[in-house]
């Protein structure tokens, strides 16, 4: 055993001096591994740098698992050895265990524990590190990775030991990623040869998008002139793409955008455009609404962890419950008694938004709280060209199912029937025995109710503070002014168009003169239509 | 159905920002007190940020009672709320001075709030001090600035990216109000003369509150893929943060590839919001609640015990604060009155030992001296420092800009003046 170990670290030993990069899998003795591990701790970060160079040229696997500890920037050491550690709970608490034999250290405490400080540099030096030592991996996931974060980095120092992994890779889609790595790292070299750039470049191109465009920009300046009407031909080729590929993801934000306004506009188009109460605290619906999503995922994260994923769902109705229960009570005891004096509902409504955001500011503070993202609501997928954030795609769904599900009730359900007949022509669907004081109540409820809705999805993209819904109230009269009162067609149409218009507005102006211009539109076509897009038509319109 | 159009509901909307509360909380009464006003906002979109202070203050003022008061007399907070609305800070700063009779006033948050209390404070002749980071070019004889200038944060900020991260494009993002504008000219300016190159700048303004941020970093992404390194320089204020990191996250934009630092993002705003996509962005203060010296943890302890809250995070202009309140108490012993012109004359030059192991000495253009900390965001909310200077002098008047390179700010005699021409030895040069 004596003797295995130390032929290892005479291997060790020659590796070092030598300098030449191990094959994977390479085992180190533990005595000679500690030491370089615990060189991890002090110092300043140029110091941690070297110490990972030294670990890497090991080709330990356990190598692999301590720098990526590192880079979740979990791992810790200890004050008074500064030996290194692993805790097998997040924050440096739970079981310590020593990183090399895995065997626990009773000795050491939680407190006598200090973190492993990495900043960025360090971050793309471990990245490239990882990549190196599991680009020979047996897990094709793992080499997939490693062989994506070198393309990254591109460094040309990994040259060689792409070239051999190349060789030795049977999956044809890792050895494309391989390939193209190798592309890019050529590209960065400015004494290869001709024919190794003419190869390089179409490689390069057809990783596409950003990533490309940037590889290649950088190469033009360094580029032999033999080769620079070749590359910039690919630039070119790919910033047209990129150019269509714009005006799409313009497109895509302003329907994102418009969604977003939709939600907060379409309870307001309820009770505003359909019962024509100025209802100043719809914005506060809004904010109740994330504030019952907020309340959701505590109680979700203290007592049912497991199912924060469906916090959301759990969220949807209770928000709908809480906000129109609170509308219907607000119409009953305030609203009712101020049909017909639009001043007066105005302040009274705009008084109970201060209340309502006081009363908030006071059961949870001004502090913002934060909302988290279900794991299928974060990140990003590439439609084309496109780069489609989850949350902004499940709100414009989801806005979309509001939407009509709101239609089908107006149009098909009992109360929706009453609702139309109390809104054409208050006197004579009260004539007709609908007992238009519940149907005010009922309808005021639907349209905070909907709010409540809005304020789940809004939750999930801004930030949930007792001021949250100040920032839709405006927008939303907006919306429900600029699409015709009274038509919940209208305020789709006017939602989009706002949204997408916006959007394109946006890139030229930026986004305070944008927001400008569009007020100055919106006040210039309500001059012309001063009903709106869509105008209800009809008698009753001039009562 | 609508007696009323559509004219009514745009200006029923308009009118949402109009008017504000307003509360009165006198923290305790007796006979023979000294009163200091706190004008914070508690409500409105400044809430979030100010709030923390106005509870600062009321635990500095208990502290100071348990210790026996400040001239033999107990102290008496006077809390108003501007409600984040900037000329109701004139009104309240009046009411403070001329109703309450209060000897100093700590307050004021944006830069927008204490530019609308200048004149009443020159008027009455009462002291405010200004706890929170600015962009400088100023220098006004009642206030003390004890949160940085921008030699004491943006422009450090600016060298450390330069140095260890190697950037060499830039992304000047903030708030359309005055701090950002000022600031990204002084930056624009400072890079332009280290020789970046006026299409490797990107200035970019959002309203405040901004929450759609899909354009702005889908060109930000734009911007940084032309090969160079880049980095977003974000002054960007109050509760637009969240959906702008938020949004940088979704479309992953990591800290390795273009890192943010930003200059009014702290602890407070990040409590209580998970961090993990951020880690690695970077924020630049004079103070950072993760500072590991004895000063630090015995404040942290005291006031986490005073607010009842063991999780209660700090930040850097509560210590701001901490110090303009330690720096208000030791001028007024020295001089023995709470009188306003003999304060502002003992206040120049003395020093106060800071909560990050350094000393804060009062200069005599009413800035103070501060470490510069630059500190990369960790998945636990705090911030671990990756950089500290030594102690900088704060410049009321940034040598970058040509009109203010020649000014200076000196309040002692002989000059006595806030915006000292030294070109023409006048007073009065700011123009």
């Amino acid at each position: 055993m004596n003797a295995i170990r130390l032929l290892r670290s005479i291997a060790l030993f020659l590796v070092l001096t030598v300098g030449v990069a191990t094959p994977a899998n390479a085992q180190v003795a533990d005595a000679e591994l500690t030491p370089l591990v615990d060189a991890l701790a002090p110092g300043n970060f140029k110091d941690r740098e070297a110490a990972i160079g030294v670990l890497v040229t090991t080709g330990d696997q356990r190598v692999v698992q301590v720098l990526e500890v590192l880079l979740e920037g979990e791992l810790y050491f200890d004050e008074a050895s500064g030996k290194i550690v692993f805790t097998s709970e997040a924050g440096g608490k739970g079981t310590i265990t020593d990183p090399v034999t895995s065997a626990e250290l009773p000795d050491l405490t939680a407190d006598g524990l200090d973190k492993v400080k990495v900043n960025n540099g360090l971050r793309r030096v471990l990245r490239t590190a990882i990549g190196q030592m599991t680009l020979l991996s047996e897990d094709p996931g793992v080499r997939l990775f490693a062989a994506q974060s070198i393309l990254r980095d591109a460094d040309p120092a990994q040259l060689e030991l792409l070239d051999s992994a190349i060789a030795g890779e049977t999956d044809a889609g890792i050895k494309r990623v391989m390939e193209q790595a190798r592309a890019a790292i050529v590209l960065k070299t400015p004494d290869a040869t001709i024919d190794e750039w003419q190869a390089a470049v179409p490689l390069v191109q057809a990783i596409g998008g950003r990533d490309a465009l940037n590889t290649l920009t950088t190469a033009l300046a360094t580029a032999p002139d033999e080769v620079k009407p070749l590359i910039q031909t690919a630039i070119d080729g790919l910033a047209r793409d990129r150019a269509v590929w714009d005006v799409a993801q313009n497109v895509w934000f302003g329907i994102s955008l418009g969604s977003v306004l939709l939600l907060a506009a379409i309870g307001l188009a309820i009770t505003f455009g359909v019962m024509g109460v100025i209802n100043m605290a719809h914005g506060e619906m809004v904010m109740l609404g994330a504030y019952t999503t907020f309340v959701v995922q505590e109680v979700i994260r203290q007592n049912f962890p497991g199912l924060f994923d469906w916090s959301l769902a759990i969220a949807l109705p209770l928000a709908f419950l809480v906000t129109g229960l609170i509308g219907i009570a607000i119409e009953r005891g305030v609203i009712r008694f101020l049909y017909g004096r639009p001043l007066e509902t105005l302040l009274a409504t705009w008084g109970l938004s201060l209340i309502i955001q006081q009363a908030v500011q006071r059961i949870f503070t001004a502090n913002i709280r934060e909302v988290g993202n279900p794991t299928w609501m974060s990140g990003s997928f590439d439609l084309g060209g496109l780069a489609i954030t989850w949350n902004r795609f499940y709100i414009v769904i989801f806005a979309m199912i509001v939407f009509v599900a709101l239609l089908l009730v107006l149009k098909y359900t009992a109360i929706g029937l009453h609702m139309r007949a109390v809104t054409q022509n208050r006197r004579m669907a009260s004539a007709m025995g609908i007992r238009t004081p519940l149907v005010d109540a009922m309808t005021f409820g639907l349209g905070s109710g909907i709010a409540g809705l809005a304020g789940v999805a809004l939750s999930q993209i801004g930030n949930v503070s007792p001021n949250l819904g100040q920032g839709y109230i405006i927008d939303s009269f907006m919306v429900v002014v600029f699409g015709g009162v009274g038509n919940l067609w209208g305020t789709l149409v006017g939602a989009l168009t706002l949204g997408v218009a916006n959007k394109f507005i946006e890139p030229y102006f930026g986004a305070v003169l944008g927001k400008i211009i569009i007020l100055v539109l919106i006040i210039l076509f309500i001059q012309r239509r001063p009903r709106g897009l869509f105008a209800l038509k009809g008698r009753s319109i001039e009562a | 159905m609508n007696k009323f159009g559509a004219k009514s509901a745009l200006l029923a909307a308009a009118m949402a920002g109009g008017l504000a509360m307003t509360t009165m909380v006198p923290a305790f009464a007796q006979d023979e007190t000294i009163k200091v006003g706190v004008l914070h906002s508690l409500s409105g979109t400044m809430a979030i940020s100010e709030t923390t202070l106005k509870d600062t203050m009321l635990f500095l003022i208990d502290q100071q009672n348990k210790k026996g008061g400040l001239l033999g007399k107990q102290l008496e907070a006077v809390v108003v709320d501007p409600a984040s609305d900037w000329p109701l800070f004139a009104e309240k700063a009046r009411e403070l001075i001329e109703v309450n009779g209060v000897a100093a006033v700590f307050g004021c948050w944006t830069s927008s709030s204490r530019k609308s209390v200048l004149p009443v404070f020159e008027e009455l002749n009462s002291i405010l001090f200004y706890p929170v980071q600015y962009e400088g070019e100023e220098s006004q004889r009642n206030v003390f600035y004890t949160g940085a200038a921008p030699n004491q944060q943006a422009i450090p900020a600016v060298d450390y990216l330069m140095e260890s991260e190697g950037v060499e494009r830039w992304v000047l993002a903030g708030t359309d109000y005055v701090y950002p504008q000022t600031t990204n000219k002084i930056l624009e300016q400072y890079l332009m003369d280290k020789g970046v190159a006026k299409e490797d700048i990107m200035i970019n303004y959002t309203p405040f509150g901004h929450s759609d941020w899909q354009t702005i970093v889908s060109d930000i992404k734009t911007f940084g893929s032309t090969g160079k390194k880049t980095a977003v320089v974000s002054t960007i204020n109050g509760d637009a943060n969240v959906p702008f990191y938020k949004e940088l996250a979704n479309q992953g934009i990591k800290a390795e590839d273009i890192p943010v630092v930003a200059f009014s993002v702290g602890e407070e705003e990040l409590a209580g919001f998970d961090t993990t996509p951020l880690v690695g962005h970077l924020a630049a203060w004079n103070y950072f609640q993760s500072v590991d010296v004895p000063a630090n943890a015995e404040f942290i302890s005291a006031w986490q015990t005073f607010m009842g809250n063991p999780d209660k995070v700090t930040n850097d202009p509560m210590e701001a604060t901490v110090i303009g309140f330690n720096l208000w108490v030791q001028a007024v012993e020295k001089a023995g009155t709470t009188d306003t012109d003999a304060v502002l004359d003992a206040i120049i030059g003395l020093e106060t030992p800071n909560l990050t192991g350094g000393v804060a000495k009062m200069l005599p253009n009413h800035h103070i001296t501060k470490p510069v900390l630059i500190g990369e965001i960790q998945a636990d909310g705090q911030f671990e420092v990756v950089s500290e200077s030594e102690l900088v002098p704060g410049d009321a008047w940034s040598d970058f800009l040509p009109e203010s390179k020649m000014i200076e700010a000196d309040w002692t005699a002989p000059i006595s003046c806030g915006n000292y021409n030294t070109e023409t030895k006048t007073c009065g040069g700011a123009s």
